[in-house]
Order: structure tokens, then sequence, then C-alpha cells
């Protein structure tokens, strides 16, 4: 078996070997492989498959399923026993048989699957993972026909919930620690560990071990389920829905936020069954949050759209032909456009000024390509810059800087940046809430040696879980903490590499994007911004907000103006700047504006709703493009469905500005696999809705596919031209003004939640279920001081209501509250948005409930 | 050319008239078949009614004409359909695309799924030949107990798939258990030591008459 006395000779013909590489015989072949490297990996490169349960390239090391042994032998001595490839390094001049050659090794790993198949269950035909289960595999491939174990296998109550997304039976577990060890080393989140000794040793939760604790709640989670090599971890809504062999994978990319994480969605029937994470290491290496894993069943949910419907005579909606829709649709906003429509009379019944054109509100979730439809269409077809996709808190400000900073700007901060980075200082962005892809790469970043800073207002899990370097400010006051930013950060943020990433939300408060292009130009730090939505960073680069063309070109910049007119074919373009979304609703409202056209916009996202109503209300023409039935379509005169990101395929534009390409998942119209049991509707992509609309308004967007669409885009090119001068930078507004009563006051601080009722959660009981329960925060302190105890119900008022909360403390400023910023109602369809109750970040609020009434009953 | 050609011609004529006769009296008279002849399929009962069927699809896996659809389902405390943890919600074998070949039941694990000798398959719709549970569902003998409703015969499914065996020979359950007898009527109508006429009659009846 030994080689020595064949290698003089052979070594004698080889190249050197290369720096910080080591040379070794494996199964006969001679092979190079860089210092440190794990055996089991040089194996792979080889070709040489050794089974493995516990080893997972993205995991420590962990040795423990034993099923990887491997017979070594250094220096000419064989190793005693064989040894686990998974946890020893690679050597010079190491000699290792596999189980391909070496008679012991073989042995020794039927024997350990032997051992692990003796409490296994024999119940595979029943199992979830059955058909894609490394067990089952390596049972097949590397274990004995007959099982020996004639005894009584040890059994276990299953399945036991360690969550509602989550089930667990102990019965299969093999003990590999992969789930605990993604739980402690990337997720973060100690729910689940190893528990009691010997044949009694099984995976469990604080709550299986003493009979109660913390359910395993993690944003995260779903992984677990994915990387268990048997089918110890199930996924309760996948639960007995169908068998991997029965399943069409396609792979997809994340709608649900901005991080362009790749998923594989399986399906069947016309419907999704599940969703997996994608490998793709730059960008979500192979994990992906809950809220991607398993928001699916929206596109099946009751309040779907299938059928294009108008307002008939009787004020109520009625399905009809797309031709008629169409046909009623372009009616109605070539007269909104051009200030045809019945002209408004007051209250003497005087006529007035002719409402005139039409606001588009496309709203965030939209692909690149049904994005670029979009910022055509208002251009050419609607003739006006009134377009904004952002529907949430926004500013000029905002404007300014996405001008300056993110429009047309390519491929920035990678998520590799982020892992290479000496400090990162995040801003208005609550990572694992808003950004769960991002906060993964920033807490491997942390693990690895990154400072990671956080300008918040208290130790939220995000915080504690990269690192706990928290900069302290009270909310409103983000401004003046960046400019006064403790030395250690502001020295790490000075070194090369470091990255500010920024959030929507600042543009709750006034000046701080300001501020930020303020600190990157002052540190040299490179800035990132991290929206919430999958097509706010579209959006941007294709002209979805008023003061921008399509590719970053400003609209008052007339050469950009021009040559993007005569690349569309047409004299030329509105030149006014347009308004925003607060704008366009305030115009509409006050019968500016005759129409609205709004995508997939939910008005409780609005920053202020009763708007927003009253805008839909007061607007003579409101057009309607939905996926399903939302608030606005009680407004609408004319709905128009629109297909859902896996009936379409697409690009979206990631925070990085990575453009995440995808192919339609299920096409409706693709025959019978696409349509039996799952939704019958052949819906059409937005840029497809909107290339017909505006051709019944004799403009011709050539958007027909998103191919087509996606074409036209590149060939324009979304970088920034050359012709375009320097952006200005924002403008430094009025610091937000002080309140006289300080310290007696309190302030609001809040961001959202990851799990709170938004529209793509339809339908998902199972992943309502591990929301984090909404709570509002007091420092310890201002709680004595209003007389609250932990869980003491407390009511958050606004001017236009309240909302009852229980109450945790937490180390904030004092004389500050947190709030989640939207809370779903019990019943999962209403939503309390803060906003709606007229609170901001950063703004005044009160707290009813105080120690009066603390022991009386909770709401 | 001989005197007696042109009769001789009618030799096979003539003779094929003393033959005994081919021609079936079909429908009149049913035709036996082999007792394993590949029949229309049925998913049997364990003896107290529960399914056999676990929903596993390896019957759909099986298939070369892809003629099954199976969904599996949850069962719960309340709601049990079959011993364990899973059942088949939806079974469906299209007929239209069945071969007969019995790769079907060559693959179920639970022995839930064999055919009949039942060949009586032909229909005028074929939206009709789509089968589906209710129809493939061995009928619920003496004893037996329609579903849904607890585990009668033993605590967990292990007391079904063990012991399954030497339940069927206790004698309580014995009238109930249908896979031991054959699915044609005996030649000797005389019934076995431990098998009822009763027993007899209805899987008689099962084999021929129960369409649809």
């Amino acid at each position: 078996m030994t080689q020595a006395p064949e290698k003089p000779s052979e070594q004698d013909d080889l190249p050197p070997v290369p720096e910080g590489h080591v040379r070794l015989t494996i199964d006969d072949r001679i092979v190079d492989a860089p210092q440190g490297e794990l055996l089991i990996r040089t194996c792979e490169r080889l070709g040489i498959v050794v089974p493995r349960f516990c080893d997972h390239p993205l995991l420590d090391p962990a040795g423990a399923c034993r099923q990887c042994l491997v017979e070594v032998e250094m220096g000419g001595r064989k190793m005693p026993k064989p040894q686990a490839s998974c946890t020893m390094t690679v050597a010079q001049d190491m000699v290792v048989n596999t189980q391909m050659t070496s008679a012991v090794a073989d042995k020794a790993q039927q024997g350990v699957m032997e051992l692990l198949l003796i409490n296994h269950p024999l119940d595979c035909p029943v199992c979830d993972k059955g058909g894609e289960c490394p067990l089952q595999n390596q049972a097949m491939s590397s274990g004995r026909a007959e099982s020996r174990f004639v005894e009584e296998k040890r059994t276990f109550a299953k399945p036991l919930p360690i969550s509602s997304e989550v089930l667990l039976d102990r019965e299969r577990c093999v003990l590999c620690q992969r789930c605990t060890r993604f739980s402690r080393q990337i997720a973060g989140d100690q729910f689940i560990e190893l528990l009691e000794r010997g044949a009694h040793q099984q995976i469990g939760t604080e709550e299986t071990a003493f009979g109660e604790g913390e359910d395993f709640q993690s944003y995260f989670s779903g992984n677990t389920i994915q990387i268990c090599p048997v089918g110890a971890l199930t996924s309760a809504s996948y639960r007995f829905r169908s068998r991997p062999f029965d399943l069409v994978s396609t792979p997809g990319v994340s709608e649900h936020d901005s991080s362009g994480a790749a998923v594989r969605r399986d399906w069947r029937r016309g419907a999704v069954t599940r969703v997996l994470a994608g490998d793709d290491p730059e960008v979500n290496e192979e994990w992906i949050d809950d809220k991607t894993r398993f928001a699916f069943r929206y596109t099946q949910s009751a309040q779907r759209i299938t059928r294009p419907m108008i307002r008939g005579e009787d004020g109520s909606l009625v399905e009809t032909s797309w031709t008629e829709a169409l046909e009623r649709a372009a009616g109605l906003l070539t007269a909104a456009r051009d200030g045809e429509g019945p002209a408004p009379v007051d209250t003497d019944g005087e006529a007035l000024e002719p409402k005139r054109g039409v606001g588009v509100l496309p709203g965030g979730r939209l692909t690149l390509e049904d994005a670029y439809a979009y910022a055509k269409f208002a251009r050419l077809a609607l003739r006006t810059n009134d377009v904004d996709a952002r529907a949430r808190v926004h500013s000029g400000e905002e404007l300014d800087f996405l001008a300056a900073h993110v429009a047309g700007t390519g491929l920035g901060v990678t998520y590799g940046d982020l892992e290479e980075a000496p400090a990162v200082l995040t801003v208005a962005l609550e990572v694992e809430e808003e950004a769960p892809i991002v906060f993964l790469r920033l807490r491997k970043a942390a693990r690895t040696g990154t400072a990671v800073h956080h300008l918040g207002q208290w130790s939220s899990p995000a915080v504690v879980k990269t690192g706990g370097r928290l900069v302290r400010c009270a909310p409103g006051r983000e401004v003046e903490a960046l400019a006064t930013l403790p030395d250690p950060v502001a020295d790490g943020l000075a070194q090369p590499g470091a990255v500010v990433l920024v959030g929507e939300r600042a543009a709750e408060v006034p000046g701080l994007y300001a501020a930020v292009s303020e600190l990157v130009a002052r540190t040299g730090a490179r800035v990132a911004w991290v929206p919430r939505r999958a097509g706010e960073r579209g959006a941007v680069d294709t002209g979805l907000v008023p003061t921008l063309l399509p590719g970053g070109r400003a609209v008052d910049d007339e050469t950009a103006r021009a040559a993007l007119a005569s690349s569309w074919g047409v004299a030329d373009l509105p030149a006014t700047p347009g308004r925003d979304t607060a704008a366009i609703l305030r115009a509409a409202a006050d019968g500016e504006l005759a129409g609205l056209v709004v995508g997939g916009v939910e008005i409780a996202d609005l920053p202020d709703p009763d708007l927003a109503r009253a805008a839909l209300g007061a607007a003579d023409v409101v057009v309607s493009l939905e996926l399903a039935r939302s608030e606005v379509t009680e407004y609408a005169d004319v709905v128009l469905p629109v297909a859902p990101v896996i009936n379409k395929a697409g690009t979206f534009r990631n925070w990085e500005g990575r453009d995440r390409r995808f192919g339609t998942t299920i096409d409706p119209s693709g025959g019978s696999a696409g349509r039996v049991g799952g939704t019958a509707a052949t819906t059409l992509p937005d840029c497809r809705v909107l290339d017909t609309l505006a051709v019944e308004m004799d403009v011709d967007l050539f958007t027909q596919t998103p191919e087509v669409a996606g074409t036209e885009l590149a060939r324009l090119g979304t970088g920034r031209p050359a012709t375009v001068g320097p952006v200005r930078g924002p403008e430094h507004p009025d610091q937000p003004e002080t309140t006289d009563e300080e310290g007696t006051e309190l302030r609001l601080a809040s961001w959202r939640q990851l799990l709170d009722g938004g529209a793509l959660l339809a339908d998902e009981p199972d992943l309502a279920g591990t929301a984090r329960p909404p709570r509002i925060r007091l420092s310890a302190t201002t709680a004595r001081r209003l007389g609250f105890a932990e869980d003491d119900p407390a009511e958050v008022e606004g001017p236009r209501g309240s909302l009852i909360l229980p109450v945790e403390v937490a180390d904030l400023p004092d004389d500050v509250v947190w709030a989640p910023a939207r809370v779903p109602g019990t019943d999962g369809t209403t939503v309390v948005t803060l906003a709606g109750l007229g609170l901001g970040h950063g703004g005044p609020v009160r707290l009813g409930g105080g120690s009066p009434m603390s022991d009386g009953s909770p709401s | 050319m001989g005197l007696f050609d042109g009769v001789a011609g009618f030799g096979v004529t003539f003779s094929t008239m003393f033959r005994k006769v081919v021609t079936e009296d079909y429908p009149r008279v049913k035709k036996v078949t082999a007792p394993r002849y590949h029949g229309r399929h049925q998913l049997n009962r364990h003896p107290d009614g529960l399914e056999k069927c676990v929903g596993c699809e390896l019957c759909a896996w099986a298939c070369p004409a892809d003629a099954i659809y199976v969904e599996g389902g949850d069962n719960t405390d309340e709601e049990r359909y079959s011993p364990g943890e899973r059942y088949g919600a939806i079974y469906q074998i299209n007929y239209l695309r069945c071969i007969g070949c019995g790769l079907c039941i060559e693959a179920c694990p639970t022995r839930s799924l064999t055919m009949t000798n039942e060949y009586e398959l032909a229909d005028d719709d074929r939206q009709d030949l789509i089968y589906d549970k209710e129809r493939l569902l061995a009928p619920l003998l003496p004893g037996m107990e329609q579903p849904p409703h607890p585990m009668r015969l033993g605590t967990d499914e292990q007391d079904y798939y063990v012991q399954g065996p030497e339940m069927a020979r206790r004698s309580d359950v014995q009238d109930a258990v249908r896979e031991e007898i054959p699915m044609v009527p005996p030649r000797e109508p005389a019934p076995q030591d431990g098998v009822s006429t009763e027993a007899v009659e209805q899987s008689s009846v099962m084999s021929t008459g129960e369409k649809r």
C-alpha cells in the first residue's frame, strides 16, 4: 500500500511544490493542496467522494458523525486508527487511503454507518427528506444491505415543533450538529443545543430540556432544515406536501428584500411547494432568511387578481376582458393627462380650473425591466416626471443623495467588501430586520475581525450578534451623532476599505443623508445604500424617481434629456422635475392631478396613509396594476392584474448594484404543468401590460416582454453617461428643532420588523408564528419614572390614534420609546402603522397606561 | 381437379362445427381470470378499517406511465386515516394511462396497493377513468370502521406493521382480513378452514361486480 519505494523517482519528474502548498498522496494519486486545507476537500477536488454528514464547507469542522474515516499514513507510519478526514488538514508527504483503496477505511465507514442507523427509524417512505437524504443515499452506497440490529430502537415523541416552522424528529437525528453549529456560528441564535449524554444524547431546545423556555426564534431557522443531512428537522409548511422526485426545481432570486439572494423554487402542478436557498458564494452563500424561504403562498392567495376589472355603472368592480379594460384605462388616462376630464366644481357650483396630469406610484417591488417600462410609460404616455417608486418615508434630500451616490453607479460595495472591510458603520439600518442577508455577512465579518458599528438606539439582537458595537444616540439626533463619532469609530472608518451602510430610513431624519455624505467625504469610507424592498435600487437606476431619468441622468440636464429623447425616438421629454410620492398624493388630494397610476403599493406603508386615501378618493382616474386585492383596489376605476415573480422572467438589481437575473419559474401558458392545481390565470408582467396600455394611448414603449425591455435598457445603459456633470451633493437642511421641555418629553424611535404582516406574507400562518412579538422598549430609568414594569401594557399615543403593546426594558437612552413601525393585527389582515397614528422616528410621542393602570387588565 | 375438390374446401368448416366453441358468452358469463391477473388497483385497509396507504408516492415514482398522482396528508389524533404520521390525502390512478405493469404494487412499502382481478375498465367518459381514492379503497368489511378514527389495534403504527400478521390470524379480526383471501371464487365451494363463507362471498362480489 505504501508509496515509499516509488516516490523518489516520481517526485523527480514533478514540478516543485508551489508556495504555501503541500504535496501528498491520496488513493495513489499525488496532489498539491494549499496548506491548511481539510483532507475531505482535497479528496473532493480529486473527485473522490468521502461519505460525510457533519461536514459543511461554511461551518467550522466538528468531526461529529465520524462517517468520513480514512486511513492516514505520516512519515511512513500508519496512524493507529482511521482518521476523520473532515477535521484533519493536509500535511507534506501524507499518504491517504480512502474507502476506494483501503479495506480498513471502508470497514470503518460501514461500521459507523451501522452505528448511526441503530436508532434511525425505518420511516423513509413517510419522511420529507426521503429521496434527497444524504443518510439514505450513503446507506445505499456504503452501508450494509441487512441490519444486524434486532433489539428495540430508541423512540421519542415526534414530531416535536420547536417553532411554528421547524419540526424536530429526534429519532432520525444522527447528532451531526450542523443545526447547532449553524445557529451558533452563522445566525447567532442559540436556541437549539445538544442535550443529554450517551444513548440519550439529543438535539433540543430549552423547552424540550426543561419543559418551558423560549421557542427556536430565529429569522434563519429554515436553513437548519435545509442543511440537516437526515430528516430530523423538517418544515411545517412543507410537511408531506410532496416528494423531491416529483418537484421541478427552478433557480430564482428573492423578491422579499434587496439582497438579491439566490433561491431555488421547487414546484409541482402550477404551485410552488417550497423555496430553498441557492448557492451563490458572492451574494447569499448558501443561506436565506425565513421570509424568503417560507413566504411564497401569496401567489395563490384568495385575494389574487387574475382577470382585469373595471368599475361599472353601479360603482362596483366587474371582471372584463383585457381589451375592454385597456381601452377604458387608456381613455381615462388620456383624458386625465390632457385635462379633459369632468371639470371640478367648488362648493358654490362654480367651475374650477380643470384637473390635469397623472401621477405614477409604481411601488418598490418591481423588476428592473418592469421599472423601466413604468419610467418610459410615465415620460412618454403620461408626459410627466411625476413618478416615484418610494412607497415609504422619503425626502428631497434623499433624491440628492441617490443622485450623488447611488443612481447609475453600477456595482459598488459588495458583500465581499463587507467581509473584507476593517470597519463598517450602519446608519438608519437595522440589518437583521431590514436586510437579513447583509446581517449574515456582517456577522461573518465581525467573527473575523471587522468592527461593525451600529448607529442606533438600543442593543438590538443584530447589534449584539455582530459584536455589540453600538453608537447610541437619541432618535432624531443621528446627525449630531455622526458629526461627533467616538474616535475608535471615526478612526476605523478612516481605514481603507471601510464602509458606511445607510438605510432608507435615513429620510426620516432631516439632514442625515447630508451628514452621511459629509462623513464619507471626511473619512474616505465607501458608502452603500441598503433599501428594504427588492425593486428600490432598480427603480433609482431606471428613473422611477421624479428627478432622475433612466441611467441616473438628471431630469434637468438638457443634454441627457435630449440624448434619451432621441434614443426613444421622441422630440422631447418633460423637462421639469416631477413631484415625489407625498407631493403627488397632496396634488391629487388638492385636485391638481386628475389621475393616479398605482402599482404594488400598500397604503399603510405610505408616510401619510390618510392623505393617500384622500388622494385616491379625490382623483378622477385611478388605474391599479396589482397582484392581489389591496386597499387601492377599492378606489380603482380599472384594475389590471400583473404576474408575480414566479410567472415572469426579469432582473432584480440588489443593493450592491448587482444584476440578479432570473427566468420564469412557472409558465402558466406553458402547458398543463403550469396550470393544473395552481392559479389558472395567465397574468402578464407589468412591462407587457404597460406596453399594451401605451399602445391604446398611441405611444409605443417597446417593452412587450422582459427580454425586450431588458435589452433596450442595456443598450441605453444604466451607468451614468460621461456627458453628465458632477451631481449635486445634498444640501444641509435645517437641524431638527429641539424641544423646549428637554428631559420630560418622550421621543419615538422605530423601524420595521422583518415579519410584520406585509402583502407578500399573505397565507403564511407558520411563518407569522415566528415573527418577533411586537414590544415597546424603554430604558429602565424611563420605565420606572413612568411606572411601567416588564410586560405591562403601554399605549403609544399619536395624533391619530393609539396602539397598546407590552413593555420591555432595553438599553435605550432615557426618554426614548422604541416601537415597531408596523404591527400586524391579530386577524392577520389589518395592520397598525406608527405613520398611520401620525408618529414618526425622532418625533414626540406620548405613552399612556403607566403606573396607575399598570395593574389593570391589558387590552 | 378432382370430383370432391369443391367440397374439400369446406373440410375445415365442417370439422370446426364439432369442436368446442372458443366464443365467450361475455358479458352474460364473466371470464374468470388467472389469480394473479393485473386488474384494477385496490387500496387495502388494516383490519380495523384504517387505510394502509401512507401517501409516500413511491407508486407514483415507480409508475412508468405517470398514471398515479398522490398527495400526502398529516394524520392528527382528531382525524386519523392511517396508523402513523402520514396518509394519502389525494390518491388518483388514471386508467387512461395505466398499462397494468404492476410496478406500483411492487413499490408499495405497506402492501396498501394491490391489484384485483377486475378488468372491466372501459368507459365513455375520460374523466370517469381517473379513479380517485373513494373508488380505489377496499370496501369496509364487517369489523371495519370508516376512517377517520383512532387506532383500534395498538398504540402506534409499529403495532400495525410488526404485529400485523399476528393480528391477521387472531380470530376476532379474522373475518376482516381480506388480503389473504383469493380474489376469484374458489373452485371448491367448501370454505377453507379459517376463511368464512361471508368473506369469500364478499370477495367474489369485489372481483366482479364492484364497478363504480
